[in-house]
């Protein structure tokens, strides 16, 4: 049972979607979905503590590796998975007062399984060690969400799923054009396989076109400026589960594999050193966080706001990528770790307004501090961890990145890096003022502090942000192993 | 010439993905906007297929005659016992391979078969961006989207 467990985290939310269609009941494909998301979380957080032994390598249906599908746990998809899973559980807790009132009756169970299958897509890009299989997972998880935003509220939704539906399939597809030059120089799918034959062919112009394809595929689906123009609309207009678990998950899971596609089958030595990629990401990911920041200032809606803060944040994580080395590796993974939180938490908080006032216009807000302290205490303590105070979790990775970038040298990207955090004060500040500073409208008025059911997984995630802010041994600790061995990696494919 | 025409496969490759990807971006209509991008996946079936393919070679479907596992039709009945002596031959791995299983070339069978998993892939796409056309349709009234902009902008 215990060796089975890397591909029971697939295949049971895979198998239960369907069955949840099957049975329809709605409140008993809750509380089914809230038991699959939490084993599944149980069975992530196994295989991270068997990781001290060494990685797992897991041949489905017992075909030896190159020749079949390979799962494939170390630290660095162990930790992904975990925070996957974590969010996942922790936010399906937190919906069904939420989903009772965003998503019509009719369609609840059919949620549910899209949420599974977004789940199930998320996690096997993490786990799986195959190339196409990345590519089947990758859809897997767009597919549902595209199907999970367009059930929002209003008449936008479906317009703004269609456009992510139309940009994410041309993401993809580049992806799948990519995996095809590859196979076609290597002729093997196998990430290590490929990895090791690469060597060889790595000068032709194929490679260079391959990997291309592959890196613009993966910005789209990351939302890297300037392809993230689907995304404000998409986390605006889906319901607000939906938001809370795809601004925490998805883009972070592309972002795993870039990661994966630089560090394990590209080599850093390719990607940065032929290739100028690391300048490129720098100015990709400064223009970003200055770009979306500012616009985060401009916007009228809560959710919008953080959306453009989101794209901001990506590009924390691929700095710390562009840098190449342990302390930037670990800065770029524990940013996503943190970020996740973080985004989650506040995601969360908004779905609470959501609920309670029924409008996230701030001029609606105007005033909620009275009428819904604790909600709005928990978007102060959200906001100052995406700011990057002391004793909260953006403060950890930001430093690292930080000290990173001292080290390289990179004076330029440290300053720039402290102004773009006075960008996120701003922001963040003015939803503090709107709500606490500001006469009451007379939505915020009248509203009711949100229910506990919502409050206490919203304060689970949110005090999450300050424990992992002051104790960071399970988030910079296990980012930093999976970094070095990412680096050691790549190290030893250079000796051959 | 012959290396540009030879490669005639890839040039239509390329013609229909940028005729598709164009029509991504240039259309204002959903549907065709759709079909654009179903063309720009077609397109990508085409280049996996198109280097699944060696020259001269088969369909890899392994026959009885060549140590395969499966009684070939036209080895007929009074083969069956020298049949199963290749076969244990192979087991052992000194099978004799006759002239012919030299000459037989396979085409790599791995492209087509990754290629239904995509086709399967673009079919879910298809049909989940129609049912969300449909809906915006009930909406909006129209599938134009400078309109559906318009009316966005004016509510």
């Amino acid at each position: 049972m215990i060796e089975q467990l890397p591909v029971l985290v697939i295949v049971i939310p895979l198998m239960a979607a369907p069955l949840f269609v099957l049975i329809g009941n709605r409140k008993l494909v809750l509380l089914l979905t809230q038991l699959v998301c939490w084993t599944v979380f149980g069975i992530t957080v196994s295989l991270l503590s068997r990781m001290q032994y060494g990685p797992i390598s897991y041949e489905l249906g017992g075909w030896p590796s190159p020749y079949g599908i390979v799962y494939s746990v170390d630290y660095l998809s162990a930790f992904v998975m975990l925070f996957v899973s974590g969010l996942a559980a922790i936010v399906i807790t937190y919906a069904p007062k939420s989903i009772d009132q965003e998503v019509h009756h009719s369609k609840h169970s059919l949620f549910y399984a899209s949420y599974l299958l977004c789940m199930t897509g998320l996690l096997g890009m993490c786990i799986t060690g195959d190339l196409f299989n990345v590519f089947v997972f990758l859809e897997i998880s767009s597919l549902s969400s595209y199907a999970l935003i367009s059930l929002g509220k209003t008449r936008r939704a479906p317009l703004a799923a269609l456009h992510y539906l139309i940009i994410g399939t041309v993401g993809a597809t580049f992806f799948l054009i990519g995996i095809g030059l590859l196979y076609q120089m290597t002729g093997t799918l196998n990430m290590a396989d490929i990895a090791s034959r690469l060597q060889a062919v790595e000068s032709s112009r194929t490679m260079l076109v391959a990997f291309a394809f592959m890196t613009v595929g993966l910005f789209i689906k990351m939302a890297v400026f300037p392809l993230h123009t689907w995304l404000p609309n998409a986390y605006t207009y889906a319901p607000s589960v939906v938001t809370c678990f795809i601004a925490a998950t998805a883009t972070k899971v592309s972002v795993y594999a870039f990661i994966r596609l630089i560090y394990v089958i590209f080599t850093p030595q390719f990607a940065f050193e032929r290739l100028p990629l690391d300048q490129a990401l720098m100015a990709f990911s400064l223009v970003g966080i200055f770009v979306a920041s500012t616009a985060a200032i401009y916007q009228t809606n809560i959710k919008r706001l953080l959306a453009y803060s989101s794209v901001a944040q990506i590009g924390y994580m691929l700095l710390g990528i562009s840098m190449s080395n342990v302390g930037g590796l670990t800065a770029g993974i524990s940013h996503m770790f943190n970020h996740a939180l973080i985004k989650g938490g506040l995601f969360m908080v908004v779905g609470c307004f959501a609920l309670r006032i029924g409008s996230l216009k701030l001029e609606d807000l105007r005033g909620a501090g009275k009428t819904m302290p604790l909600t709005s205490f928990a978007w102060v303590v959200g906001g100052l961890g995406l700011i990057g105070v002391p004793m909260t979790a953006g403060f950890v990775s930001k430093w690292l990145l930080l000290t990173s970038a001292l080290s390289l040298e990179l004076w330029p990207v440290a300053v720039l890096m402290l102004l773009s955090s006075l960008l996120a004060v701003v922001y963040i500040w003015r939803v503090v003022e709107i709500l606490y500073f500001s006469p009451a409208s007379h939505l915020a008025q009248t509203a009711k502090e949100a229910p506990m059911a919502m409050l206490i997984p919203t304060y689970i995630v949110i005090g999450s942000t300050i424990v992992f802010g002051c104790w960071t041994v399970y988030s910079a600790g296990i980012a930093q192993a999976a970094a070095k061995s990412l680096l050691g990696i790549s190290q030893a494919g250079g000796i051959q | 010439m012959t290396e540009i025409l030879g490669l005639y496969n890839y040039w239509i490759v390329i013609f229909l993905m940028m005729t598709g990807f164009y029509i991504v971006i240039a259309r204002e209509n959903l549907i065709k906007t759709i079909i654009g991008l179903n063309i720009f996946q077609t397109s990508v079936f085409l280049l996996y297929i198109t280097m699944g393919k060696v020259t001269h070679g088969t369909a890899p479907i392994l026959k009885a005659s060549h140590g395969g596992e499966s009684h070939g039709v036209e080895h007929g009945v009074e083969h069956g016992a020298e049949h199963g002596h290749e076969l244990h031959a192979a087991a052992e791995g000194h099978v004799d391979l006759g002239v012919d299983a030299v000459k037989e070339v396979y085409s790599n069978p791995i492209p087509s078969v990754l290629m239904l998993t995509a086709i399967v892939v673009g079919i879910a796409t298809t049909a989940l961006a129609l049912a969300l056309v449909v809906r915006i349709r009930e909406e909006y009234g129209t599938i134009e989207e400078d309109e559906i902009l318009e009316m966005d902008r004016n509510s």
